[in-house]
């Protein structure tokens, strides 16, 4: 019987990477996933911290994609790695501050690493959903053979979806594929992986519009820029990265930024962070927790309870109670008026 | 057979899914593992993550506002 090979397929929760595996499971390649967390993915359920997303089905595309094809998923964090990637990527940023091209070498390079320290699994080749054209910084035919060279994979980097447009690979020339039951998709149009999708009876599959991650997202991109820049250096921890998704950043002076819940969902949410950030609450209205990121001085204080007094109820009143709680310290109670709508300027919205 | 137990608690989606996996290769079969955690997420990814790593969730429980996933390891 001949010697079953097997593969380790990067799966990001989309369509293409679903496909892909299909693709090598129908000519009898044993395949698992991988799937890279760098704290910036979209999963289903990211903005279920909010109540009107509550009601949104909860799944991880990822799992759930793993799931349909009967393959096991190994999930793995890569936050701190990924800094690098994120804060100095070589070959630039795409639209925003989607480092697309990096961030996939980095992916198939953790991919390769990971393999090794695997072995005894045995997986011979590593594939992808890429398809040449889709995407406009990452998957041009020019950027294939640059992922998988600075990757370290080389030949064992097969794209099942387009390898008919590029170079045969390892498996390809081994005999452990078909490269005639390969494809050669190209282009941004989502037709032939929809017709292969029809094919194979998946539906409800997921297909994120930008990208597979928040730096494909303008206003995300700008609340990291505008993080670094209120900071005076580029970095960031895993909790930045998640307030970044919550409530309403508005920077009324350069050193701090009020981060204003949007609704209860969000408030109970950023109660977790109070150990760790100053925050300000109405106590004689309803009214969201706001979250202070960043230095800011006892005379703003009534300043910013005055702005986040504006998000309650108590919006017009003539007088709030609110309190100011620094971890560690006395809470303080301020009696303040809360800025009015024109008060409340446009450039502070972050 | 032991029982164990992983704090999960504020982390959101999915690391509680990382973290059981992580934890549970440390586990042999017939252990039982409770995570504790406060995303909601976790309620649907981490049955599916036991699905596909054939290991089973025998019980889930919610209690003021933390949520008991328990595992048991079976692969
Ligand atoms: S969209 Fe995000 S996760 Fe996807 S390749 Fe680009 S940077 Fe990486």
């Amino acid at each position: 019987m001949a010697q079953q090979h097997k593969a380790i397929a990067l799966i990001s929760g989309g369509l293409d990477s679903m496909l892909a595996v299909r693709v090598l499971q129908e000519q009898g390649i044993e395949v698992e996933g991988i799937n890279f967390y760098t704290g910036f993915c979209v999963e289903g359920h990211t903005h279920a911290i909010r109540n009107q997303d509550k009601e949104k089905e909860k799944r991880n595309n990822a799992l759930w994609v793993a799931e349909q094809l009967g393959i096991k998923l190994h999930i793995v964090d890569v936050i701190q790695d990924y800094k690098e990637v994120l804060l100095n990527p070589k070959h630039g940023y795409g639209a925003n501050m989607n480092p697309c091209l990096d961030c996939k070498i980095f992916m198939v390079n953790k991919a390769v690493e990971w393999v090794k320290e695997n072995h005894e699994d045995g997986f011979d080749f590593i594939i992808t959903g890429e398809v040449i054209g889709q995407r406009p910084m990452s998957q041009r035919k020019k950027t294939m053979p640059i992922v998988a060279a600075e990757s370290g994979a080389d030949d064992i980097l097969l794209r099942p979806l387009c390898a008919k447009n590029l170079p045969a690979t390892k498996p390809e020339l081994e005999g452990w594929v078909d490269r005639k039951k390969l494809f050669d998709f190209s282009g941004r149009g989502r037709k032939p992986q929809m017709a292969l999708a029809a094919k194979y009876g998946f539906t409800d599959y997921a297909s994120p519009a930008g990208g597979c991650c928040f730096l494909t997202d303008k206003n995300y991109s700008d609340k990291l820029v505008d993080l670094w820049k209120g900071r005076g250096s580029r970095d960031y921890e895993m909790d930045d990265i998640m307030l970044l998704k919550v409530g309403r950043h508005l920077r009324p002076k350069g050193d701090y930024k009020l981060i204003i819940a949007r609704d209860a969902g969000e408030s109970q949410y950023l109660e977790g962070y109070r150990k760790q950030y100053m925050s300000i609450q109405a106590v004689s209205h309803n009214g969201p927790l706001a979250l202070i990121d960043g230095d800011i001085t006892p005379e703003d204080h009534e300043h910013a309870a005055s702005i986040v007094a504006r998000y309650g109820q108590g919006r017009d009143a003539d007088e709030v109670e609110m309190t100011f709680t620094v971890p560690g310290q006395p809470v303080q109670n301020l009696h303040i008026t809360p800025l009015s709508m024109e008060q409340v300027l446009e450039d502070w919205h972050v | 057979m032991s029982r164990h137990e992983l704090d999960a608690r504020r982390m959101l989606c999915p690391m509680p899914v990382i973290k059981t996996q992580n934890k549970v290769k440390g586990l042999s079969v017939g252990d039982i593992l409770d995570v504790v955690c406060t995303d909601p997420g976790a309620l649907s990814d981490i049955p599916a993550w036991a699905r596909i790593h054939g290991h089973e969730v025998i019980e889930t429980a919610e209690k003021e506002g933390e949520i008991i996933i328990t595992v048991a390891v079976k692969s």
